[in-house]
């Protein structure tokens, strides 16, 4: 029984060394070398698309079950052959540019939104010895490069001379700036706790006897986690964040002025942003891939995967924020929560026993009492008119 | 109320919506789509579409008179008769072409509502798609010729009206058929 699940964690690990192994009959150390690292990225990189293909699908049979639809079903069992459908139309639809567009920066803005989405998948954990590469700066490197979505996004809606385009452009810049804070400030929880930047340790000190030793189970976990959620869907512009692309006002945003396969890698990356963010959201609060029983690449990809359908749940339930209440929602609540986080964080490191969660939850309580009351939405009072009735 | 309360409570009902379309009936809350070229909904007998014209027990004996009435009337001008002639070229009050352009035609059963000789009614045959606009969707007569039969299947309250009138109008032609004595005058 041990043996068969040991096996079947490893299964991956293995059968990249059984290749390598094969490879070194005949080939110089140098270039198993390559090929270690061409193995690991041909995964990533066909990985990233395959995940993408099959998130449009789910998230469209799931909304389509929350508004009471079978959703896409025709194309194959189950509409599984839909996403290879739409490939085949994105990449025979016409490709336009406007006239007056910046033609380089047009072109250029989709190729490069697609990299810091591919990039993050190589400091994902996806299991046991599972990493792409093991950086000891993960995390950092995750936020660094995560933040560089804006800029594509900025590029692609500037240079369509498009004002609808603009204006979503300006938008993305406002709330990914925005969100980026509170999402960094509320990673430090985790990286206290681990006193480690890499994903890998992370998720190895959430282990614990059962592999049950999550940090979503602690009241700074929870809290850090919610937290880190909220701002990973607006990160990724999905509703109810989704301001920069909002239909209903900007046509299609940032993206109004984009066709055929370039659109389709402003969604491809938009997606594997979904993903690569509820990834390492798993990672940091949800134990990675740690868990009992099952092997850890399963646990990691149920965790995942639950993240992402509770994504697509918010977008069937919640219209989208106004603007003001999206930046206050950023600066006046999430940002103070996360900074009594990670104060909370720092207590918790000296004592956790029953008096510790106690002490927590009361400060946790009083902030956000603190913090509801002060958010309160200013209503006037109602004039009575004396000589109206 | 707690702070977030209205946002969890959105998103059970969200979470109840997506959890019961997998076992209630559609009447019930569940799915309720029609997945249409396999699944049908019940054709309303009072659905009317496209118009058709009825024969009675063989296509040669089509009620139309050739009278013209509907192509007069109707409203976007999408029909089209012409009489037959016989031999000495005398009409002879049946049609020769009678031709209906469905890519014009609006659905409104005006025809249906002026014709005197109950030829002429609106069918429930909605599947009229073809390739090509100006060939397949111009109806001649021999494909608007349809039985009385097919009329009662299709609209029975309507058909049994009008068979019931006919029935009657005969009876009535019939015994003015056969003349009083005083009527007729010596000669």
């Amino acid at each position: 029984m041990q043996n068969l699940l040991s096996f079947f964690d490893a299964i991956f690990v293995t059968a990249k060394a059984w290749i390598l192994s094969l490879l070194g009959y005949f080939l110089p150390d140098w270039i198993l070398v390559l090929a270690s690292i061409t193995i690991s990225g041909v995964v990533i990189l066909c990985l990233g698309p395959v995940i993408m293909m099959y998130l449009t699908l789910l998230e469209r049979k799931l909304l389509g079950r929350i508004q009471n639809r079978y959703g896409p079903n025709r194309v194959g069992k189950w509409g599984l052959l839909q996403p290879i459908a739409d490939g085949i139309k994105m990449f025979t639809k016409e490709d336009i540019v406007p006239a007056n567009a910046d033609k380089l920066v047009h072109l250029l803005a989709p190729i490069a939104i697609v990299v810091p989405a591919l990039m993050i998948f190589i400091v994902v954990p996806f299991g046991r010895r599972m990493t792409a590469v093991d950086l000891n700066i993960g995390l950092l490197f995750f936020i660094a490069v995560s933040s560089i979505t804006i800029l594509p996004i900025f590029m692609g809606s500037w240079a369509s001379r498009n004002k609808y385009s603009l204006l979503g452009g300006m938008r993305t810049a406002a709330q990914m700036i925005s969100y980026e804070i509170p999402m960094t400030l509320a990673v430090v929880p985790a990286i206290m706790m681990s006193e480690s930047l890499s994903t890998n340790a992370i998720v190895l000190s959430q282990g614990g006897p059962a592999g049950l030793h999550w940090f979503i189970f602690t009241p700074w976990g929870i809290i850090g986690f919610i937290v880190f959620f909220l701002c990973a869907t607006a990160e990724c512009n999905r509703p109810p964040f989704d301001l920069p692309e909002a239909e209903s006002e900007l046509v299609a945003g940032f993206h109004t002025e984009y066709s055929g396969m370039k659109f389709a890698l402003f969604y491809m990356a938009e997606y594997m942003n979904a993903f690569t963010l509820c990834a390492i959201g798993a990672t940091l609060f949800l134990g990675g891939w740690q868990g009992p029983f099952l092997p850890s690449w399963v646990w990691f990809t149920g965790k995942t995967f639950f993240l992402i359908c509770v994504m697509i749940w918010f977008r069937g339930t919640f219209p989208r924020f106004r603007v003001d209440h999206l930046m206050g929602f950023a600066w006046k609540f999430l940002l103070p929560l996360t900074l009594i986080n990670i104060l909370l964080t720092a207590l918790w490191q000296f004592t956790s026993n029953i008096a510790a969660w106690i002490v927590s939850i009361f400060i946790l309580g009083v902030s956000l009492w603190t913090l509801v009351k002060l958010n309160r939405t200013f209503v006037p009072e109602k004039r009575q008119y004396l000589l109206a009735d | 109320m707690i702070f977030g309360w209205g946002v969890f409570k959105g998103m059970m009902v969200t979470l109840k919506n997506f959890l019961t379309s997998y076992y209630r009936k559609p009447n019930e809350g569940g799915i309720f789509t029609v997945q249409y070229p396999e699944e049908r909904e019940k054709e309303i007998e009072n659905f009317r579409n496209f118009p058709f014209l009825v024969y009675d027990g063989t296509p040669e004996k089509v009620r139309c008179v050739a009278c013209g009435i509907c192509e007069r009337e109707c409203p976007p001008k999408c029909i089209h008769i012409e009489m037959a002639l016989d031999a000495a070229g005398k009409p002879t009050r049946k049609p020769a072409v009678f031709d209906i352009d469905y890519g014009l035609c609006m659905n409104c059963g005006m025809c249906e509502d002026v014709c005197p000789f109950d030829s002429i009614f609106m069918d429930h045959a909605f599947e009229v798609t073809t390739a090509e606009r100006l060939v397949g969707l111009v109806r001649h007569k021999e494909e608007l010729s349809k039985s009385n039969e097919y009329f009662r299947t299709v609209r029975p309250t309507l058909a049994s009206v009008i068979d019931q009138k006919r029935k009657a109008a005969e009876e009535k032609k019939k015994a003015a058929a056969v003349p009083p004595p005083q009527a007729q005058e010596p000669k």
